[in-house]
């Protein structure tokens, strides 16, 4: 067992660093730099804290809805290679959810503040409203 | 910046009218094109100009088209009527900048949060599709035959090479499968006259004033195929910088930008196939986003490209708010 602080905190605490002291003072590129550098870190803690949880859900719908075993790329590259032949599609059940669960998933690490991301989250709670 | 500048001197007394030059500054640090702005001092006043080149040793991009049709290109695209800066100079090995051209420095914006969304821009959002949509139209009356070696793309073969890049990246991305099928079930025939398209068009690539468009940027990814291209890459959802209910760019709509079009002399607009490029833009740009991973990984590895790839979940999220709603 390794020791703690988990990794995710000490990748939170660098990503405090560049943003409070390095980026605060600093100008131009530098700051720049140390700006996005912090906001990949952040991304790295939300990876961290969710991918465990979100991939055993992907695998377990993968599964289903294929009707096959394997691991996690090998299932995404057939569900990819179904699509694109047009084996499945949306009309499929379960594919569109699957899509949608998947997606957000993604974003909720890459970008929680794009706008499309936001958008789509409202309708999809507004689709689940009775 | 002692070498470019020494340079540049020489440039201003032998090519550009002037004794010497001011205010060297760099304004991008793009991957294989640099921009600079200077003035040339002259006996009459100062001058501003920019300079954009690709030194020695820095690859010029594949797709891209090579600073000297570039420069040609734009000088064809002013005698059409586009708003675009003046080529002041194309540069000779003689000059010792490398390859690129000075052309007139033109006052604006560029950033695409501002125009969609500043007050700044208020007035010129309310004119701005519909000159976009005049500046297309007179980009597609540019003849193609001038420019020989420019890329020829039937709508199957422009979805085709970006389905092989998203393959060659050898990494599933169930939600681009589905685009491409999507894409592929749609594809329109060749168009009867395909036109020279500015391929690159776009809120960030064009130069707005409190007035309104004031020139079309960026012409190395111009190439001849469906002018509907041109008019579905605007309306793409990556350049609306969170201005949902203005498709065009975040600061039109469709309708203006397509009146602009048919009133300055382009052809009918048919929205499905408008429609068709507005999709393949998403997935376009999702397949440029994903490609900076191999840049990454294999020549540059530095935190931006890294930044960069993981925007492409942007337009997996873009493509399925568009399909499957």
């Amino acid at each position: 067992m390794q020791d703690h602080p988990h990794p995710s905190e000490i990748i939170a605490a660098v990503a405090r660093f560049l943003k409070d002291e390095v980026a605060s003072q600093t100008t131009g590129r530098l700051s720049f730099q140390a700006r996005v550098a912090a906001n990949a870190l952040e991304m790295m803690t939300r990876q961290l804290d969710t991918q465990p949880a979100a991939e055993a859900a992907e695998l377990t719908s993968l599964k289903a809805m294929l009707s096959m075993d394997g691991d996690l790329a090998t299932l995404n590259a057939e569900l990819a290679r179904r699509l694109g032949a047009g084996e499945i599609d949306l009309t499929v059940p379960g594919v569109a959810d699957h899509l949608w669960a998947t997606t957000l998933a993604k974003l909720a690490v890459d970008q929680p503040t794009y706008w499309g991301y936001r958008a789509a989250l409202n309708e999809r709670s507004d689709k689940q409203e009775p | 910046m002692d070498e470019v500048a020494e340079s540049l001197d020489a440039l201003a007394r032998h090519r550009l009218g002037g004794t010497k030059i001011s205010g060297l500054t760099r304004l991008t640090a793009g991957a294989s094109q640099e921009i600079w702005r200077f003035n040339v001092i002259a006996n009459d006043g100062e001058t501003p100009l920019i300079l954009r080149r690709a030194p020695g040793g820095i690859r010029v991009s594949e797709t891209a088209i090579g600073p000297e049709i570039e420069a040609a290109l734009i000088q064809a695209a002013h005698a059409a009527g586009v708003p675009v800066p003046i080529v002041r100079w194309v540069l000779t090995e003689e000059d010792g900048l490398g390859r690129g051209y000075v052309m007139s420095c033109v006052d604006g914006e560029t950033l695409g949060g501002r125009i969609a969304r500043g007050e700044t821009f208020a007035h010129a959002r309310t004119v701005l599709a519909g000159q976009c949509g005049a500046a297309l139209a007179a980009t597609h009356r540019i003849d193609p035959d001038a420019f020989p070696t420019l890329k020829r793309l039937t709508p199957l073969e422009f979805v085709t090479q970006y389905l092989d890049a998203y393959r060659a990246t050898e990494w599933p991305r169930p939600v681009f499968d589905l685009a491409f099928r999507w894409l592929l079930d749609r594809c329109p025939a060749p168009p009867e006259s395909p036109r020279l398209v500015h391929g690159d068009f776009r809120n960030g690539n064009i130069m707005v004033g409190e007035d309104g468009l004031r020139a079309v940027l960026d012409w190395e990814l111009a190439h001849v195929a469906d002018p509907m291209e041109d008019l579905g890459w605007i309306c793409a959802n990556s350049w609306r910088f969170g201005v949902e209910a203005k498709p065009v760019g975040g600061f039109g709509l469709r309708e203006d930008l397509w009146a602009g079009y048919e009133a300055a002399g382009g052809v009918k607009v048919d929205p499905d196939r408008a429609l068709f490029w507005e999709v393949f833009g998403s997935l376009r740009w999702g397949v440029m986003c994903s490609g900076m991973f191999t840049s990454f990984r294999t020549t540059d590895p530095v935190v931006e490209r890294a930044v960069i790839a993981r925007r492409t979940s942007e337009t997996e999220i873009d493509l399925l708010r568009l399909l499957a709603a």
